[in-house]
Protein backbone atom coordinates (compact mmCIF):
# COMPACT_ATOMS: atom_id res chain seq x y z
CA UNK A 1 0.00 0.00 0.00
CA UNK A 2 1.32 3.48 -0.86
CA UNK A 3 2.18 5.55 2.20
CA UNK A 4 0.29 8.83 2.68
CA UNK A 5 2.09 12.05 3.61
CA UNK A 6 0.42 15.23 4.83
CA UNK A 7 2.42 18.44 4.33
CA UNK A 8 1.52 21.50 6.41
CA UNK A 9 2.94 24.96 5.69
CA UNK A 10 1.30 28.37 5.43
CA UNK A 11 3.45 29.20 2.35
CA UNK A 12 1.49 27.74 -0.56
CA UNK A 13 4.44 28.03 -2.98
CA UNK A 14 6.61 25.99 -0.64
CA UNK A 15 3.89 23.35 -0.34
CA UNK A 16 3.96 22.85 -4.10
CA UNK A 17 7.76 22.66 -4.07
CA UNK A 18 7.72 20.04 -1.30
CA UNK A 19 5.03 18.08 -3.10
CA UNK A 20 7.28 17.86 -6.15
CA UNK A 21 10.25 16.83 -4.00
CA UNK A 22 8.38 14.13 -2.14
CA UNK A 23 6.83 12.52 -5.20
CA UNK A 24 10.43 11.49 -6.08
CA UNK A 25 10.61 9.20 -3.04
CA UNK A 26 11.10 5.51 -3.96
CA UNK A 27 7.99 4.46 -2.00
CA UNK A 28 5.86 6.71 -4.29
CA UNK A 29 3.76 8.20 -1.49
CA UNK A 30 0.44 9.95 -1.97
CA UNK A 31 0.97 13.60 -1.03
CA UNK A 32 -1.70 15.77 0.60
CA UNK A 33 -1.18 19.42 1.53
CA UNK A 34 -2.68 21.87 3.96
CA UNK A 35 -1.90 25.56 4.43
CA UNK A 36 -3.20 25.66 8.01
CA UNK A 37 -2.93 23.55 11.15
CA UNK A 38 -6.71 23.50 11.62
CA UNK A 39 -7.25 22.09 8.12
CA UNK A 40 -4.49 19.53 8.73
CA UNK A 41 -6.26 18.29 11.87
CA UNK A 42 -9.49 17.93 9.89
CA UNK A 43 -7.68 15.85 7.25
CA UNK A 44 -6.07 13.65 9.92
CA UNK A 45 -9.48 13.05 11.49
CA UNK A 46 -10.93 12.09 8.12
CA UNK A 47 -8.39 9.43 7.05
CA UNK A 48 -5.25 7.68 8.26
CA UNK A 49 -1.84 9.05 7.24
CA UNK A 50 1.63 7.53 7.49
CA UNK A 51 3.59 10.72 7.98
CA UNK A 52 2.99 14.37 8.86
CA UNK A 53 5.52 17.00 7.77
CA UNK A 54 4.85 20.38 9.38
CA UNK A 55 6.32 23.86 9.51
CA UNK A 56 6.58 25.55 12.94
CA UNK A 57 5.81 29.22 12.30
CA UNK A 58 2.22 29.44 11.15
CA UNK A 59 -0.48 32.00 11.97
CA UNK A 60 -3.31 31.20 14.42
CA UNK A 61 -2.30 27.64 15.42
CA UNK A 62 1.47 27.18 15.14
CA UNK A 63 3.37 23.94 14.50
CA UNK A 64 4.07 23.28 18.19
CA UNK A 65 0.37 23.48 19.02
CA UNK A 66 -0.48 21.23 16.06
CA UNK A 67 2.13 18.63 17.02
CA UNK A 68 1.07 18.66 20.64
CA UNK A 69 -2.50 17.74 19.58
CA UNK A 70 -1.30 15.25 16.98
CA UNK A 71 0.94 13.36 19.46
CA UNK A 72 -2.02 12.92 21.80
CA UNK A 73 -4.71 12.09 19.24
CA UNK A 74 -2.66 10.12 16.71
CA UNK A 75 0.23 8.55 18.65
CA UNK A 76 1.06 6.12 15.82
CA UNK A 77 1.54 8.87 13.24
CA UNK A 78 5.15 9.59 12.34
CA UNK A 79 5.95 13.31 12.49
CA UNK A 80 8.60 15.54 10.96
CA UNK A 81 9.23 19.24 11.48
CA UNK A 82 10.60 21.12 8.49
CA UNK A 83 11.35 24.68 9.49
CA UNK A 84 13.62 27.67 9.11
CA UNK A 85 13.70 28.12 12.90
CA UNK A 86 17.20 27.39 14.20
CA UNK A 87 16.78 28.24 17.90
CA UNK A 88 17.92 25.32 20.08
CA UNK A 89 14.97 25.79 22.46
CA UNK A 90 12.51 24.98 19.67
CA UNK A 91 14.51 21.97 18.45
CA UNK A 92 14.52 20.69 22.02
CA UNK A 93 10.79 21.33 22.47
CA UNK A 94 9.98 19.58 19.19
CA UNK A 95 11.86 16.46 20.25
CA UNK A 96 10.30 16.77 23.71
CA UNK A 97 6.91 16.43 22.04
CA UNK A 98 8.00 13.07 20.61
CA UNK A 99 8.52 14.23 17.03
CA UNK A 100 10.58 11.78 14.95
CA UNK A 101 12.68 14.28 13.04
CA UNK A 102 13.53 18.00 13.19
CA UNK A 103 14.97 19.31 9.94
CA UNK A 104 15.94 22.82 8.85
CA UNK A 105 14.52 23.74 5.45
CA UNK A 106 17.07 22.44 2.93
CA UNK A 107 19.07 25.00 1.00
CA UNK A 108 21.14 22.79 -1.31
CA UNK A 109 20.64 19.72 -3.47
CA UNK A 110 22.74 17.67 -1.05
CA UNK A 111 20.52 18.68 1.88
CA UNK A 112 17.42 17.86 -0.14
CA UNK A 113 18.87 14.41 -0.93
CA UNK A 114 19.65 13.76 2.76
CA UNK A 115 16.20 14.93 3.82
CA UNK A 116 14.50 12.65 1.31
CA UNK A 117 16.61 9.71 2.50
CA UNK A 118 15.53 10.33 6.10
CA UNK A 119 11.89 10.54 5.08
CA UNK A 120 12.12 7.31 3.10
CA UNK A 121 13.70 5.60 6.10
CA UNK A 122 10.87 6.85 8.36
CA UNK A 123 8.25 5.60 5.91
CA UNK A 124 9.84 2.15 5.89
CA UNK A 125 10.10 1.85 9.65
CA UNK A 126 7.51 -0.29 11.37
CA UNK A 127 7.04 -0.67 15.08
CA UNK A 128 7.88 -4.22 16.04
CA UNK A 129 8.19 -6.13 19.27
CA UNK A 130 11.31 -8.14 19.86
CA UNK A 131 14.86 -7.51 20.90
CA UNK A 132 16.81 -5.00 18.90
CA UNK A 133 19.43 -6.63 16.73
CA UNK A 134 17.37 -9.81 16.32
CA UNK A 135 13.97 -8.48 15.35
CA UNK A 136 10.94 -10.73 15.78
CA UNK A 137 12.92 -13.04 18.08
CA UNK A 138 11.89 -13.30 21.69
CA UNK A 139 14.37 -13.54 24.53
CA UNK A 140 13.38 -17.21 24.88
CA UNK A 141 14.54 -17.79 21.27
CA UNK A 142 17.84 -16.06 21.98
CA UNK A 143 18.51 -18.11 25.12
CA UNK A 144 17.57 -21.35 23.35
CA UNK A 145 19.93 -20.45 20.53
CA UNK A 146 22.82 -19.83 22.94
CA UNK A 147 22.14 -22.99 24.96
CA UNK A 148 21.60 -25.31 21.99
CA UNK A 149 24.91 -24.11 20.55
CA UNK A 150 26.57 -25.00 23.89
CA UNK A 151 27.84 -21.40 24.05
CA UNK A 152 29.33 -19.57 27.01
CA UNK A 153 28.38 -15.91 27.22
CA UNK A 154 26.85 -13.22 29.37
CA UNK A 155 23.64 -11.74 27.98
CA UNK A 156 23.14 -8.16 29.08
CA UNK A 157 19.51 -7.18 28.60
CA UNK A 158 18.26 -3.60 28.96
CA UNK A 159 14.62 -2.63 29.08
CA UNK A 160 14.48 1.16 29.41
CA UNK A 161 16.03 1.97 32.78
CA UNK A 162 16.02 -1.73 33.86
CA UNK A 163 19.09 -3.88 33.35
CA UNK A 164 19.49 -7.64 33.69
CA UNK A 165 22.28 -10.15 33.13
CA UNK A 166 22.05 -13.86 32.33
CA UNK A 167 25.19 -15.97 32.59
CA UNK A 168 25.38 -18.96 30.26
CA UNK A 169 28.14 -21.52 30.70
CA UNK A 170 28.62 -24.37 28.19
CA UNK A 171 24.97 -24.26 27.12
CA UNK A 172 23.43 -23.98 30.62
CA UNK A 173 22.07 -20.95 32.48
CA UNK A 174 24.11 -20.68 35.68
CA UNK A 175 23.16 -17.29 37.11
CA UNK A 176 20.98 -14.23 36.53
CA UNK A 177 20.69 -10.82 38.10
CA UNK A 178 18.51 -7.73 37.88
CA UNK A 179 18.75 -4.51 39.89
CA UNK A 180 16.94 -6.05 42.84
CA UNK A 181 16.74 -9.82 42.20
CA UNK A 182 19.21 -12.64 41.65
CA UNK A 183 19.21 -16.31 40.66
CA UNK A 184 16.08 -17.98 39.25
CA UNK A 185 13.83 -15.11 40.38
CA UNK A 186 15.88 -12.68 38.32
CA UNK A 187 15.85 -15.04 35.32
CA UNK A 188 12.03 -15.30 35.37
CA UNK A 189 11.66 -11.53 35.82
CA UNK A 190 13.92 -10.80 32.83
CA UNK A 191 11.98 -13.22 30.67
CA UNK A 192 8.77 -11.33 31.40
CA UNK A 193 10.19 -8.26 29.64
CA UNK A 194 8.53 -7.95 26.25
CA UNK A 195 11.15 -5.89 24.43
CA UNK A 196 14.47 -4.19 24.87
CA UNK A 197 18.07 -4.47 23.75
CA UNK A 198 20.53 -7.23 24.37
CA UNK A 199 24.28 -7.52 24.13
CA UNK A 200 26.28 -10.71 24.15
CA UNK A 201 29.30 -10.13 26.39
CA UNK A 202 32.35 -12.41 26.80
CA UNK A 203 31.85 -15.40 29.11
CA UNK A 204 32.88 -15.20 32.76
CA UNK A 205 34.16 -18.72 33.53
CA UNK A 206 34.72 -17.93 37.24
CA UNK A 207 31.09 -16.93 37.86
CA UNK A 208 29.49 -18.71 40.84
CA UNK A 209 26.59 -20.99 39.87
CA UNK A 210 23.32 -20.10 41.62
CA UNK A 211 20.92 -21.75 39.14
CA UNK A 212 20.97 -25.54 38.95
CA UNK A 213 17.78 -26.12 36.95
CA UNK A 214 18.30 -27.01 33.26
CA UNK A 215 17.58 -24.27 30.73
CA UNK A 216 14.64 -26.28 29.38
CA UNK A 217 13.22 -26.49 32.94
CA UNK A 218 13.68 -22.74 33.45
CA UNK A 219 11.99 -21.86 30.17
CA UNK A 220 9.13 -24.26 30.94
CA UNK A 221 8.56 -22.64 34.34
CA UNK A 222 8.55 -19.19 32.76
CA UNK A 223 6.05 -20.28 30.12
CA UNK A 224 3.80 -21.83 32.79
CA UNK A 225 3.94 -18.65 34.94
CA UNK A 226 3.07 -16.53 31.91
CA UNK A 227 0.16 -18.82 30.98
CA UNK A 228 -1.19 -18.77 34.54
CA UNK A 229 -0.94 -14.97 34.78
CA UNK A 230 -2.64 -14.57 31.39
CA UNK A 231 -5.36 -17.04 32.43
CA UNK A 232 -6.12 -15.00 35.55
CA UNK A 233 -6.22 -11.76 33.56
CA UNK A 234 -8.53 -13.35 30.94
CA UNK A 235 -10.85 -14.65 33.65
CA UNK A 236 -11.04 -11.45 35.70
CA UNK A 237 -10.19 -8.76 33.16
CA UNK A 238 -7.39 -7.53 35.41
CA UNK A 239 -4.64 -8.93 37.59
CA UNK A 240 -6.01 -10.01 40.99
CA UNK A 241 -5.39 -7.31 43.62
CA UNK A 242 -4.23 -9.53 46.43
CA UNK A 243 -1.94 -11.57 44.21
CA UNK A 244 1.61 -11.42 45.53
CA UNK A 245 2.88 -11.81 41.96
CA UNK A 246 0.77 -8.98 40.53
CA UNK A 247 2.61 -6.02 38.96
CA UNK A 248 1.33 -3.78 41.76
CA UNK A 249 2.86 -6.09 44.37
CA UNK A 250 6.17 -6.03 42.49
CA UNK A 251 6.09 -2.22 42.55
CA UNK A 252 5.26 -2.12 46.28
CA UNK A 253 8.40 -4.20 46.94
CA UNK A 254 10.57 -1.79 44.98
CA UNK A 255 13.27 -0.27 47.25
CA UNK A 256 12.09 2.98 48.85
CA UNK A 257 8.40 2.62 47.96
CA UNK A 258 6.01 3.20 50.87
CA UNK A 259 2.69 2.96 49.05
CA UNK A 260 1.39 2.41 45.51
CA UNK A 261 -1.74 3.74 43.91
CA UNK A 262 -2.66 2.95 40.33
CA UNK A 263 -5.49 5.08 38.95
CA UNK A 264 -7.26 3.87 35.82
CA UNK A 265 -8.71 6.25 33.27
CA UNK A 266 -11.07 5.54 30.39
CA UNK A 267 -14.62 4.24 30.32
CA UNK A 268 -14.38 2.43 33.67
CA UNK A 269 -12.28 4.59 35.98
CA UNK A 270 -11.13 2.95 39.17
CA UNK A 271 -8.04 2.40 41.22
CA UNK A 272 -5.91 -0.24 42.91
CA UNK A 273 -3.80 0.52 45.94
CA UNK A 274 -1.31 -1.12 48.29
CA UNK A 275 -0.27 0.07 51.75
CA UNK A 276 -2.34 3.28 51.50
CA UNK A 277 -4.82 4.27 54.24
CA UNK A 278 -7.14 6.59 52.31
CA UNK A 279 -6.89 5.45 48.67
CA UNK A 280 -10.14 7.04 47.44
CA UNK A 281 -9.10 10.55 48.52
CA UNK A 282 -5.61 10.19 47.07
CA UNK A 283 -6.98 8.66 43.85
CA UNK A 284 -9.31 11.65 43.35
CA UNK A 285 -6.48 14.09 44.05
CA UNK A 286 -4.10 12.23 41.69
CA UNK A 287 -6.63 12.21 38.85
CA UNK A 288 -7.50 15.88 39.29
CA UNK A 289 -3.89 17.05 39.69
CA UNK A 290 -2.57 15.22 36.63
CA UNK A 291 -5.47 16.42 34.49
CA UNK A 292 -4.99 20.05 35.62
CA UNK A 293 -1.28 20.01 34.87
CA UNK A 294 -1.71 18.17 31.58
CA UNK A 295 -4.06 20.92 30.47
CA UNK A 296 -1.71 23.64 31.81
CA UNK A 297 1.18 22.05 29.88
CA UNK A 298 -0.83 22.35 26.67
CA UNK A 299 -1.60 26.01 27.31
CA UNK A 300 2.08 26.73 28.03
CA UNK A 301 3.24 24.57 25.07
CA UNK A 302 5.57 22.92 27.58
CA UNK A 303 5.31 19.43 26.11
CA UNK A 304 3.84 16.32 27.73
CA UNK A 305 3.58 16.16 31.52
CA UNK A 306 6.19 13.67 32.69
CA UNK A 307 6.17 13.68 36.47
CA UNK A 308 5.08 15.62 39.52
CA UNK A 309 6.73 15.33 42.92
CA UNK A 310 5.34 16.75 46.14
CA UNK A 311 7.29 16.98 49.38
CA UNK A 312 7.08 18.08 52.96
CA UNK A 313 9.20 17.18 55.99
CA UNK A 314 7.03 14.07 56.44
CA UNK A 315 5.82 13.15 52.94
CA UNK A 316 7.31 12.48 49.54
CA UNK A 317 4.95 11.49 46.72
CA UNK A 318 5.46 11.22 42.98
CA UNK A 319 2.73 11.21 40.36
CA UNK A 320 3.11 10.20 36.75
CA UNK A 321 0.75 9.49 33.85
CA UNK A 322 1.41 6.31 31.88
CA UNK A 323 -0.79 5.31 28.90
CA UNK A 324 -4.30 4.76 30.27
CA UNK A 325 -3.26 4.61 33.93
CA UNK A 326 -1.65 7.05 36.34
CA UNK A 327 0.50 6.30 39.35
CA UNK A 328 0.87 7.94 42.72
CA UNK A 329 3.70 6.45 44.75
CA UNK A 330 4.73 7.31 48.27
CA UNK A 331 8.49 7.30 48.83
CA UNK A 332 10.65 6.94 51.91
CA UNK A 333 11.68 10.22 53.39
CA UNK A 334 15.29 11.20 52.72
CA UNK A 335 15.42 10.24 49.05
CA UNK A 336 16.41 13.09 46.75
CA UNK A 337 14.13 14.31 43.93
CA UNK A 338 16.58 12.86 41.39
CA UNK A 339 16.60 9.45 43.11
CA UNK A 340 12.79 9.37 43.10
CA UNK A 341 12.69 10.52 39.47
CA UNK A 342 15.01 7.68 38.40
CA UNK A 343 13.17 5.13 40.54
CA UNK A 344 9.82 6.20 39.07
CA UNK A 345 11.20 5.52 35.59
CA UNK A 346 12.23 2.03 36.71
CA UNK A 347 8.84 1.42 38.27
CA UNK A 348 7.11 2.40 35.00
CA UNK A 349 9.38 0.05 33.05
CA UNK A 350 8.52 -2.69 35.55
CA UNK A 351 4.81 -2.01 35.03
CA UNK A 352 5.18 -2.00 31.24
CA UNK A 353 6.88 -5.40 31.47
CA UNK B 1 11.29 45.24 -3.45
CA UNK B 2 10.17 47.92 -1.02
CA UNK B 3 6.58 47.66 -2.23
CA UNK B 4 6.71 43.88 -2.03
CA UNK B 5 7.96 44.07 1.55
CA UNK B 6 5.14 46.49 2.37
CA UNK B 7 2.54 43.89 1.41
CA UNK B 8 4.31 40.80 2.72
CA UNK B 9 2.55 39.18 5.67
CA UNK B 10 3.94 39.73 9.17
CA UNK B 11 5.99 36.74 10.34
CA UNK B 12 4.18 34.33 12.65
CA UNK B 13 5.78 34.23 16.10
CA UNK B 14 6.40 31.18 18.27
CA UNK B 15 5.86 31.54 22.00
CA UNK B 16 9.11 31.20 23.99
CA UNK B 17 8.85 29.24 27.20
CA UNK B 18 9.01 31.47 30.28
CA UNK B 19 12.07 31.67 32.54
CA UNK B 20 11.81 33.39 35.89
CA UNK B 21 9.98 33.33 39.19
CA UNK B 22 6.93 34.95 40.72
CA UNK B 23 5.11 35.05 44.02
CA UNK B 24 1.37 34.99 44.59
CA UNK B 25 -0.84 35.44 47.62
CA UNK B 26 -3.38 32.88 48.86
CA UNK B 27 -5.94 34.14 46.31
CA UNK B 28 -3.48 33.61 43.44
CA UNK B 29 -2.89 37.35 42.88
CA UNK B 30 0.54 38.25 41.49
CA UNK B 31 2.72 40.03 44.08
CA UNK B 32 6.15 40.09 42.42
CA UNK B 33 7.59 38.65 39.24
CA UNK B 34 10.84 38.27 37.29
CA UNK B 35 9.09 36.71 34.29
CA UNK B 36 9.60 38.35 30.87
CA UNK B 37 7.16 41.19 30.22
CA UNK B 38 5.92 39.41 27.11
CA UNK B 39 4.64 36.52 29.22
CA UNK B 40 0.92 37.08 29.82
CA UNK B 41 0.04 37.86 33.44
CA UNK B 42 -3.17 35.82 33.14
CA UNK B 43 -1.13 32.74 32.29
CA UNK B 44 1.09 33.27 35.35
CA UNK B 45 -2.04 33.57 37.49
CA UNK B 46 -3.45 30.40 35.89
CA UNK B 47 -0.26 28.58 36.89
CA UNK B 48 -0.54 29.94 40.41
CA UNK B 49 -4.18 28.83 40.73
CA UNK B 50 -3.26 25.28 39.68
CA UNK B 51 -0.37 25.17 42.14
CA UNK B 52 -2.48 26.46 45.03
CA UNK B 53 -5.24 24.00 44.12
CA UNK B 54 -2.75 21.12 44.27
CA UNK B 55 -1.53 22.18 47.73
CA UNK B 56 -5.11 22.48 48.98
CA UNK B 57 -6.18 19.19 47.34
CA UNK B 58 -3.22 17.39 48.89
CA UNK B 59 -4.22 18.67 52.33
CA UNK B 60 -7.76 17.34 51.77
CA UNK B 61 -6.28 13.97 50.77
CA UNK B 62 -4.27 14.03 54.03
CA UNK B 63 -0.99 14.48 52.18
CA UNK B 64 0.58 17.57 53.61
CA UNK B 65 2.86 19.07 50.93
CA UNK B 66 4.80 22.32 50.87
CA UNK B 67 6.94 21.84 47.78
CA UNK B 68 6.06 20.78 44.24
CA UNK B 69 8.29 19.91 41.30
CA UNK B 70 6.42 19.46 38.02
CA UNK B 71 8.37 18.21 35.02
CA UNK B 72 7.04 18.71 31.52
CA UNK B 73 9.12 17.57 28.56
CA UNK B 74 10.28 21.15 28.00
CA UNK B 75 9.66 23.02 31.24
CA UNK B 76 10.34 22.48 34.93
CA UNK B 77 8.06 24.17 37.45
CA UNK B 78 9.07 24.33 41.11
CA UNK B 79 6.71 25.78 43.71
CA UNK B 80 7.00 26.35 47.45
CA UNK B 81 4.14 27.22 49.74
CA UNK B 82 4.50 30.63 51.43
CA UNK B 83 1.95 31.36 54.16
CA UNK B 84 -0.95 30.19 52.03
CA UNK B 85 0.49 31.74 48.85
CA UNK B 86 3.40 30.41 46.82
CA UNK B 87 6.67 31.23 45.11
CA UNK B 88 6.92 29.61 41.69
CA UNK B 89 10.02 29.08 39.54
CA UNK B 90 9.85 28.30 35.82
CA UNK B 91 12.87 26.97 33.91
CA UNK B 92 12.77 25.78 30.28
CA UNK B 93 14.35 22.36 29.78
CA UNK B 94 16.64 21.96 26.81
CA UNK B 95 18.86 18.98 25.92
CA UNK B 96 21.84 20.67 27.57
CA UNK B 97 19.96 21.57 30.79
CA UNK B 98 18.51 18.05 31.10
CA UNK B 99 21.92 16.41 30.88
CA UNK B 100 23.70 18.83 33.20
Amino acid sequence: MRPKILLVDDEKDLLELYREMLTRLPSSPEIFTSSSAARALALLEAEPFTLLVSDLKMPRMDGLQLLSIVRRKFPELRTVVLTSVTDEQFRSRVYGLGVDLFWNKPTSNEEIRQFLECLESLLGRESQNGFRGVQSKSLVDIIQLECLSQNSAVLKITNGPLTGHIWIQSGEVIDAQTDELSGEEAFHRILLWKAGNFESLPAEPGRNQTIFNSYQGLLLQTAQAQDEAQGQIDAQGTAPEGDANSPLAAISHFPGVEFVLCVKAGATPGFEARDLENPQLVADWTRETLEQFRSLGERLQAGPLQQLQGRSPRTHVALTPHDDVSFCLGWEHGLSAKQVQDSMNKVLALWAS
Amino acid sequence: MGILNLFSKPPAMLMLLPRGSFTVDREGRLLASTLPQAFPQELAEDIAMEVLAVFRGAKNARLSLNELVVRFANLKLTARELRGGAIIFLVPQTFSSQHR
